[in-house]
Protein backbone atom coordinates (compact mmCIF):
# COMPACT_ATOMS: atom_id res chain seq x y z
CA UNK A 1 0.00 0.00 0.00
CA UNK A 2 2.45 2.00 0.95
CA UNK A 3 4.76 1.81 -2.34
CA UNK A 4 1.80 3.23 -4.40
CA UNK A 5 0.48 5.85 -2.15
CA UNK A 6 3.98 7.69 -1.94
CA UNK A 7 4.58 8.57 -5.52
CA UNK A 8 0.76 10.40 -5.81
CA UNK A 9 1.80 11.85 -2.04
CA UNK A 10 5.38 12.96 -2.79
CA UNK A 11 3.79 14.42 -6.36
CA UNK A 12 1.18 16.21 -4.37
CA UNK A 13 3.68 18.31 -2.30
CA UNK A 14 5.32 18.63 -4.53
CA UNK A 15 2.27 20.62 -6.79
CA UNK A 16 1.60 22.32 -3.13
CA UNK A 17 4.90 23.89 -2.55
CA UNK A 18 5.57 25.10 -6.02
CA UNK A 19 2.19 26.87 -6.00
CA UNK A 20 2.46 28.00 -2.28
CA UNK A 21 5.12 30.42 -2.85
CA UNK A 22 3.43 32.33 -5.53
CA UNK A 23 -0.05 32.62 -3.41
CA UNK A 24 2.20 33.90 -0.48
CA UNK A 25 3.73 36.76 -2.70
CA UNK A 26 0.54 37.80 -3.77
CA UNK A 27 -1.27 37.93 -0.49
CA UNK A 28 -1.48 41.42 1.36
CA UNK A 29 1.08 42.62 3.64
CA UNK A 30 0.18 42.79 7.38
CA UNK A 31 0.13 46.36 8.41
CA UNK A 32 2.18 46.44 11.39
CA UNK A 33 4.65 43.58 10.55
CA UNK A 34 5.10 43.84 7.21
CA UNK A 35 6.78 41.10 4.92
CA UNK A 36 8.21 39.34 7.76
CA UNK A 37 4.69 38.36 8.65
CA UNK A 38 4.81 35.76 5.68
CA UNK A 39 6.54 33.63 7.77
CA UNK A 40 3.88 32.80 9.44
CA UNK A 41 2.39 30.53 7.02
CA UNK A 42 4.78 27.97 7.07
CA UNK A 43 5.39 28.49 10.36
CA UNK A 44 1.60 27.96 11.20
CA UNK A 45 1.94 24.93 8.73
CA UNK A 46 4.87 23.20 10.23
CA UNK A 47 3.80 23.11 14.00
CA UNK A 48 0.12 21.71 12.61
CA UNK A 49 2.62 18.89 10.74
CA UNK A 50 3.97 18.20 13.84
CA UNK A 51 0.66 18.08 16.23
CA UNK A 52 -1.01 15.50 13.29
CA UNK A 53 2.80 13.59 13.76
CA UNK A 54 2.61 13.86 17.17
CA UNK A 55 -0.68 12.38 17.29
CA UNK A 56 0.10 9.61 15.49
CA UNK A 57 3.00 9.03 17.58
CA UNK A 58 0.31 8.62 21.21
CA UNK A 59 -1.88 6.26 19.52
CA UNK A 60 0.43 4.30 17.51
CA UNK A 61 1.91 3.96 20.58
CA UNK A 62 -0.82 2.74 22.84
CA UNK A 63 -1.88 0.54 20.07
CA UNK A 64 1.83 -1.30 20.42
CA UNK A 65 2.00 -0.75 23.98
CA UNK A 66 -1.36 -2.53 24.50
CA UNK A 67 -1.64 -4.52 21.23
CA UNK A 68 1.22 -6.12 20.06
CA UNK A 69 0.63 -4.89 16.87
CA UNK A 70 4.46 -4.80 15.24
CA UNK A 71 3.14 -2.24 12.56
CA UNK A 72 2.18 0.16 15.20
CA UNK A 73 5.65 0.35 16.30
CA UNK A 74 6.58 0.72 12.60
CA UNK A 75 4.43 3.52 12.77
CA UNK A 76 5.49 5.29 16.01
CA UNK A 77 9.24 5.53 15.51
CA UNK A 78 8.59 7.36 11.64
CA UNK A 79 5.57 9.81 13.35
CA UNK A 80 8.50 10.41 16.04
CA UNK A 81 11.36 11.57 13.16
CA UNK A 82 8.71 13.25 11.03
CA UNK A 83 7.81 15.32 14.41
CA UNK A 84 11.31 16.00 15.12
CA UNK A 85 11.63 17.31 11.85
CA UNK A 86 8.53 19.84 11.55
CA UNK A 87 8.97 21.20 14.93
CA UNK A 88 12.65 21.97 14.06
CA UNK A 89 10.97 24.45 11.45
CA UNK A 90 8.95 25.21 13.72
CA UNK A 91 11.21 26.53 16.66
CA UNK A 92 13.87 28.10 13.59
CA UNK A 93 10.75 30.35 11.51
CA UNK A 94 9.53 30.90 15.06
CA UNK A 95 12.74 33.05 16.47
CA UNK A 96 13.15 34.52 12.69
CA UNK A 97 9.32 36.23 13.53
CA UNK A 98 10.15 36.83 16.56
CA UNK A 99 12.46 39.06 16.52
CA UNK A 100 11.19 41.28 14.11
CA UNK A 101 8.13 41.36 15.60
CA UNK A 102 8.88 41.12 19.39
CA UNK A 103 12.33 42.01 19.82
CA UNK A 104 13.84 39.03 21.51
CA UNK A 105 14.77 35.76 19.65
CA UNK A 106 13.34 33.97 22.71
CA UNK A 107 11.16 34.71 24.95
CA UNK A 108 10.11 31.98 27.97
CA UNK A 109 5.84 32.07 27.30
CA UNK A 110 3.85 29.22 27.79
CA UNK A 111 3.59 27.87 23.93
CA UNK A 112 6.90 28.48 23.12
CA UNK A 113 8.57 26.62 26.26
CA UNK A 114 5.85 23.63 26.35
CA UNK A 115 6.76 23.26 22.79
CA UNK A 116 10.68 23.33 23.34
CA UNK A 117 10.03 20.35 25.70
CA UNK A 118 7.77 18.43 22.92
CA UNK A 119 10.98 18.79 21.06
CA UNK A 120 12.95 17.16 23.65
CA UNK A 121 10.73 14.70 24.71
CA UNK A 122 11.12 13.63 21.04
CA UNK A 123 15.05 13.80 21.03
CA UNK A 124 14.43 12.02 24.03
CA UNK A 125 12.45 8.89 22.34
CA UNK A 126 14.42 8.43 19.52
CA UNK A 127 17.84 8.38 21.97
CA UNK A 128 15.89 5.55 23.62
CA UNK A 129 15.24 3.88 20.51
CA UNK A 130 18.88 3.89 19.62
CA UNK A 131 20.65 3.76 22.79
CA UNK A 132 18.00 1.24 24.40
CA UNK A 133 18.90 -2.05 23.43
CA UNK A 134 16.26 -4.64 23.18
CA UNK A 135 13.15 -4.11 24.84
CA UNK A 136 13.49 -0.25 24.31
CA UNK A 137 10.47 -0.35 21.56
CA UNK A 138 7.65 -0.90 24.33
CA UNK A 139 9.63 1.54 26.59
CA UNK A 140 9.55 3.91 23.84
CA UNK A 141 6.01 3.20 23.33
CA UNK A 142 5.36 4.27 27.15
CA UNK A 143 7.42 7.79 26.49
CA UNK A 144 5.22 8.51 23.48
CA UNK A 145 2.14 7.85 25.14
CA UNK A 146 3.62 10.85 27.71
CA UNK A 147 3.93 13.09 24.95
CA UNK A 148 0.93 12.81 23.50
CA UNK A 149 -0.29 13.61 27.21
CA UNK A 150 1.87 16.87 27.40
CA UNK A 151 0.08 17.93 24.17
CA UNK A 152 -3.28 19.81 25.52
CA UNK A 153 -1.44 21.66 27.86
CA UNK A 154 0.49 23.40 24.85
CA UNK A 155 -2.69 24.19 23.38
CA UNK A 156 -5.02 24.88 26.23
CA UNK A 157 -1.75 27.36 27.38
CA UNK A 158 -2.12 30.17 25.55
CA UNK A 159 -5.72 30.91 26.74
CA UNK A 160 -5.24 30.47 30.41
CA UNK A 161 -1.67 32.13 30.91
CA UNK A 162 -1.02 35.70 29.88
CA UNK A 163 1.48 35.65 27.02
CA UNK A 164 1.92 37.51 24.20
CA UNK A 165 2.23 34.80 21.84
CA UNK A 166 -0.93 35.59 19.34
CA UNK A 167 -3.67 33.65 21.02
CA UNK A 168 -5.23 30.51 19.32
CA UNK A 169 -8.25 32.73 18.19
CA UNK A 170 -6.09 34.68 15.53
CA UNK A 171 -6.45 31.85 12.52
CA UNK A 172 -10.23 31.10 12.90
CA UNK A 173 -10.59 35.53 12.48
CA UNK A 174 -8.04 36.06 9.92
CA UNK A 175 -9.51 37.54 6.22
CA UNK A 176 -10.03 35.48 3.45
CA UNK A 177 -6.85 37.05 1.58
CA UNK A 178 -4.45 35.93 4.53
CA UNK A 179 -6.86 32.83 4.55
CA UNK A 180 -6.27 31.24 1.43
CA UNK A 181 -2.39 31.09 1.29
CA UNK A 182 -2.23 29.71 5.10
CA UNK A 183 -4.47 26.93 4.40
CA UNK A 184 -2.63 26.08 1.26
CA UNK A 185 0.56 25.93 2.92
CA UNK A 186 -1.24 24.12 5.65
CA UNK A 187 -2.51 21.29 3.33
CA UNK A 188 0.89 21.24 1.68
CA UNK A 189 2.61 20.50 4.81
CA UNK A 190 -0.12 17.64 5.61
CA UNK A 191 0.55 16.13 1.99
CA UNK A 192 4.61 16.42 3.51
CA UNK A 193 4.09 14.65 6.42
CA UNK A 194 2.05 12.22 5.21
CA UNK A 195 4.23 11.38 2.09
CA UNK A 196 7.14 11.00 4.49
CA UNK A 197 5.51 9.04 7.59
CA UNK A 198 4.49 6.81 4.05
CA UNK A 199 8.45 6.23 3.12
CA UNK A 200 9.60 6.32 6.52
CA UNK A 201 7.46 2.94 7.74
CA UNK A 202 8.03 1.60 4.06
CA UNK A 203 12.12 1.49 5.11
CA UNK A 204 11.11 0.03 8.52
CA UNK A 205 9.05 -2.79 6.73
CA UNK A 206 11.59 -3.35 4.83
CA UNK A 207 14.06 -4.12 7.76
CA UNK A 208 11.69 -6.15 9.83
CA UNK A 209 11.64 -8.55 6.59
CA UNK A 210 15.18 -8.18 6.29
CA UNK A 211 15.96 -9.20 10.06
CA UNK A 212 12.73 -12.05 9.22
CA UNK A 213 15.05 -13.27 7.00
CA UNK A 214 18.37 -13.47 8.28
CA UNK A 215 16.80 -15.27 11.47
CA UNK A 216 15.52 -17.91 8.94
CA UNK A 217 18.81 -18.48 7.06
CA UNK A 218 20.15 -19.00 10.50
CA UNK A 219 17.63 -21.17 11.46
CA UNK A 220 18.47 -23.73 8.30
CA UNK B 1 -9.23 -2.68 46.28
CA UNK B 2 -8.65 -3.31 49.87
CA UNK B 3 -6.23 -5.88 48.68
CA UNK B 4 -4.42 -3.11 46.00
CA UNK B 5 -3.65 -1.34 49.25
CA UNK B 6 -2.84 -4.03 51.16
CA UNK B 7 -0.32 -4.75 48.36
CA UNK B 8 0.88 -1.50 48.11
CA UNK B 9 1.42 -1.06 51.59
CA UNK B 10 3.43 -4.23 52.08
CA UNK B 11 6.23 -3.20 49.37
CA UNK B 12 5.95 0.50 51.37
CA UNK B 13 7.02 -1.95 54.36
CA UNK B 14 9.22 -3.88 52.95
CA UNK B 15 11.67 -1.13 51.44
CA UNK B 16 11.41 1.07 54.91
CA UNK B 17 12.49 -2.28 56.33
CA UNK B 18 15.52 -2.62 54.10
CA UNK B 19 16.09 1.22 54.15
CA UNK B 20 16.11 1.08 58.26
CA UNK B 21 19.20 -1.46 58.34
CA UNK B 22 21.50 0.40 56.60
CA UNK B 23 19.99 3.67 55.32
CA UNK B 24 22.43 3.86 52.16
CA UNK B 25 19.87 5.14 50.21
CA UNK B 26 18.58 8.17 53.25
CA UNK B 27 22.04 9.19 53.54
CA UNK B 28 23.44 9.34 50.72
CA UNK B 29 20.60 11.17 48.33
CA UNK B 30 20.16 13.67 52.18
CA UNK B 31 23.70 14.69 51.77
CA UNK B 32 23.88 15.19 47.89
CA UNK B 33 21.07 17.53 48.75
CA UNK B 34 22.74 19.20 51.09
CA UNK B 35 25.71 19.69 48.58
CA UNK B 36 23.88 20.85 45.94
CA UNK B 37 22.20 23.44 48.31
CA UNK B 38 25.36 25.16 49.01
CA UNK B 39 27.22 24.37 45.23
CA UNK B 40 23.79 27.10 44.43
CA UNK B 41 24.50 28.59 47.12
CA UNK B 42 28.04 29.54 46.20
CA UNK B 43 26.94 30.84 42.80
CA UNK B 44 23.31 32.66 43.67
CA UNK B 45 24.37 34.47 47.16
CA UNK B 46 26.38 37.63 46.65
CA UNK B 47 27.45 39.67 49.55
CA UNK B 48 25.15 37.85 52.55
CA UNK B 49 22.30 38.59 49.49
CA UNK B 50 20.44 36.50 46.90
CA UNK B 51 20.03 37.29 43.98
CA UNK B 52 16.28 37.93 43.55
CA UNK B 53 14.06 35.39 43.28
CA UNK B 54 17.00 32.67 43.20
CA UNK B 55 15.34 30.90 45.87
CA UNK B 56 12.57 29.18 44.00
CA UNK B 57 14.75 28.07 41.20
CA UNK B 58 17.64 26.20 43.50
CA UNK B 59 14.30 24.67 45.72
CA UNK B 60 13.19 23.20 42.50
CA UNK B 61 16.30 22.10 40.62
CA UNK B 62 17.60 20.24 44.01
CA UNK B 63 14.10 18.58 44.22
CA UNK B 64 14.62 17.58 40.46
CA UNK B 65 18.47 16.53 40.81
CA UNK B 66 17.95 14.72 44.50
CA UNK B 67 15.06 13.17 42.83
CA UNK B 68 16.94 11.52 39.81
CA UNK B 69 19.44 10.29 42.06
CA UNK B 70 16.57 8.15 44.84
CA UNK B 71 14.93 7.03 41.79
CA UNK B 72 17.86 5.58 39.17
CA UNK B 73 17.92 3.44 42.83
CA UNK B 74 14.25 2.72 43.35
CA UNK B 75 14.32 -0.66 41.74
CA UNK B 76 18.35 -1.33 42.27
CA UNK B 77 17.25 -3.86 45.10
CA UNK B 78 15.00 -5.87 42.91
CA UNK B 79 17.95 -5.71 40.35
CA UNK B 80 19.83 -9.08 42.48
CA UNK B 81 18.97 -12.34 42.47
CA UNK B 82 15.81 -11.72 40.48
CA UNK B 83 14.23 -10.31 42.65
CA UNK B 84 12.21 -8.00 40.09
CA UNK B 85 10.51 -11.28 38.87
CA UNK B 86 9.26 -12.82 41.90
CA UNK B 87 7.78 -9.39 42.71
CA UNK B 88 6.01 -9.64 38.83
CA UNK B 89 5.42 -13.12 39.58
CA UNK B 90 3.08 -12.77 42.59
CA UNK B 91 -0.41 -13.06 41.77
CA UNK B 92 -0.97 -9.60 42.58
CA UNK B 93 -2.60 -6.26 40.58
CA UNK B 94 1.04 -5.28 39.23
CA UNK B 95 0.28 -1.43 39.82
CA UNK B 96 -0.09 -2.18 43.35
CA UNK B 97 3.74 -2.89 43.28
CA UNK B 98 4.28 0.27 41.55
CA UNK B 99 1.93 2.67 43.91
CA UNK B 100 4.01 0.83 46.49
CA UNK B 101 7.11 2.17 45.21
CA UNK B 102 5.93 5.50 44.41
CA UNK B 103 5.03 5.68 48.11
CA UNK B 104 8.58 4.49 49.28
CA UNK B 105 9.94 7.09 46.99
CA UNK B 106 7.69 10.13 48.34
CA UNK B 107 8.65 9.34 51.84
CA UNK B 108 12.43 9.81 51.11
CA UNK B 109 12.02 12.99 48.95
CA UNK B 110 9.87 14.28 51.75
CA UNK B 111 12.43 14.27 54.32
CA UNK B 112 15.15 15.28 51.75
CA UNK B 113 12.74 18.12 50.90
CA UNK B 114 12.37 19.09 54.88
CA UNK B 115 15.91 19.21 55.33
CA UNK B 116 16.55 21.70 51.89
CA UNK B 117 13.56 23.88 52.20
CA UNK B 118 14.82 24.73 55.77
CA UNK B 119 18.58 25.51 54.48
CA UNK B 120 17.14 27.58 51.54
CA UNK B 121 15.12 29.68 53.93
CA UNK B 122 18.33 30.10 55.81
CA UNK B 123 21.20 30.72 53.01
CA UNK B 124 19.16 32.51 50.62
CA UNK B 125 16.80 34.93 53.35
CA UNK B 126 14.04 33.70 51.64
CA UNK B 127 10.30 33.88 53.37
CA UNK B 128 9.38 30.06 53.00
CA UNK B 129 7.46 29.61 55.60
CA UNK B 130 5.43 32.65 55.60
CA UNK B 131 2.96 30.74 53.80
CA UNK B 132 3.97 27.55 55.29
CA UNK B 133 0.48 25.32 53.99
CA UNK B 134 0.38 26.74 50.47
CA UNK B 135 4.58 25.38 50.08
CA UNK B 136 3.62 22.43 51.89
CA UNK B 137 1.12 21.55 49.34
CA UNK B 138 2.90 22.77 46.07
CA UNK B 139 5.53 20.92 47.53
CA UNK B 140 3.36 17.85 47.73
CA UNK B 141 1.86 18.02 44.32
CA UNK B 142 5.04 18.85 42.64
CA UNK B 143 6.92 15.63 44.10
CA UNK B 144 4.03 13.53 43.17
CA UNK B 145 4.31 14.71 39.84
CA UNK B 146 7.65 14.15 39.46
CA UNK B 147 7.93 10.81 40.98
CA UNK B 148 4.86 9.61 39.62
CA UNK B 149 6.69 9.73 36.13
CA UNK B 150 10.20 8.80 37.78
CA UNK B 151 8.85 5.50 39.09
CA UNK B 152 7.57 4.62 36.23
CA UNK B 153 10.49 5.06 33.96
CA UNK B 154 13.17 3.97 36.74
CA UNK B 155 10.95 0.73 36.50
CA UNK B 156 11.11 0.92 32.63
CA UNK B 157 15.25 1.26 32.31
CA UNK B 158 15.28 -1.33 35.30
CA UNK B 159 16.77 -3.85 32.19
CA UNK B 160 18.00 -1.51 29.67
CA UNK B 161 21.74 -0.86 28.57
CA UNK B 162 22.80 2.94 29.48
CA UNK B 163 19.76 3.03 32.04
CA UNK B 164 22.04 5.53 34.40
CA UNK B 165 22.37 8.06 31.42
CA UNK B 166 19.00 8.00 29.95
CA UNK B 167 16.72 8.00 33.16
CA UNK B 168 17.75 12.04 33.29
CA UNK B 169 17.34 11.92 29.30
CA UNK B 170 13.79 11.12 29.53
CA UNK B 171 12.51 11.94 32.66
CA UNK B 172 13.52 16.04 32.49
CA UNK B 173 11.38 16.81 29.37
CA UNK B 174 8.43 15.20 30.97
CA UNK B 175 8.51 16.79 34.19
CA UNK B 176 9.87 19.93 32.89
CA UNK B 177 5.83 21.19 32.86
CA UNK B 178 6.14 20.46 36.78
CA UNK B 179 9.10 22.37 37.71
CA UNK B 180 8.12 25.57 35.84
CA UNK B 181 4.69 24.91 37.68
CA UNK B 182 6.89 24.43 40.80
CA UNK B 183 9.08 27.28 40.36
CA UNK B 184 6.63 29.86 39.45
CA UNK B 185 4.23 28.91 42.41
CA UNK B 186 7.11 29.18 44.88
CA UNK B 187 8.08 32.25 43.46
CA UNK B 188 4.80 33.90 44.04
CA UNK B 189 4.90 33.05 47.42
CA UNK B 190 8.40 34.59 48.07
CA UNK B 191 8.19 37.74 46.24
CA UNK B 192 7.93 40.90 49.11
CA UNK B 193 4.06 40.89 47.54
CA UNK B 194 3.29 37.30 47.77
CA UNK B 195 0.27 36.52 44.87
CA UNK B 196 -1.86 33.89 46.62
CA UNK B 197 -4.59 34.09 43.86
CA UNK B 198 -1.78 32.83 41.23
CA UNK B 199 -0.23 30.53 43.31
CA UNK B 200 -3.81 28.80 43.68
CA UNK B 201 -3.59 29.06 39.73
CA UNK B 202 -0.36 26.75 39.51
CA UNK B 203 -1.75 23.91 42.67
CA UNK B 204 -4.48 23.95 40.93
CA UNK B 205 -2.46 23.11 37.64
CA UNK B 206 -0.10 20.85 39.14
CA UNK B 207 -3.02 19.15 40.58
CA UNK B 208 -4.94 18.37 37.12
CA UNK B 209 -1.08 17.52 35.92
CA UNK B 210 -0.77 15.07 38.94
CA UNK B 211 -3.91 13.47 37.67
CA UNK B 212 -3.04 12.65 34.65
CA UNK B 213 0.22 11.78 34.68
CA UNK B 214 -0.60 9.26 37.72
CA UNK B 215 -3.38 7.51 36.14
CA UNK B 216 -1.02 7.19 32.78
CA UNK B 217 1.68 5.73 35.02
CA UNK B 218 -0.93 3.15 36.88
CA UNK B 219 -2.40 2.61 33.06
CA UNK B 220 1.06 1.42 31.29
CA UNK B 221 3.00 -0.01 34.20
CA UNK B 222 1.84 -3.52 33.46
CA UNK B 223 1.80 -3.69 29.57
CA UNK B 224 5.35 -2.14 29.86
CA UNK B 225 6.98 -4.33 32.52
CA UNK B 226 5.63 -7.83 30.95
CA UNK B 227 8.34 -9.84 29.58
Amino acid sequence: MNRRLFPWLIGLSLVFFVVAPILIVRAPLEQEMGLIQKIFYFHFSAWMAMYLSICVLGISSAQFLFRRKPAADRLAVSAAEAALVFGLMGLITGPIWAVKSWGVWWNWDARTTIALILELILVAYLLLRSYGGPGSDRLAAGLGMFAMANLPFLYISTNIWRTIHPPTSVVPTLPVDFGIPLWWSFAGFIVLCLALLTARVRLEEQRATLDRLYLALEDE
Amino acid sequence: MSRFLQVAWLVVRKDLRVESRNKEMLLTTLFFAVSCVLVFSFGFVRGGAAIEGSASGVLWITIAFSGTLALGRAFERERHHDALRGLLMAPVDRPAIYVGKLVGVLLLLAVVEALVVVMIAFLFQAPLFRHGWWLLTLLSLGTIGFASVGTLFSAMLLRTRSRAVLLPVLLYPVTIPVLIMGVSGTFALVQPDPDLVLARVWVSLLFFFDIVFVTLALWTFEPVMTE
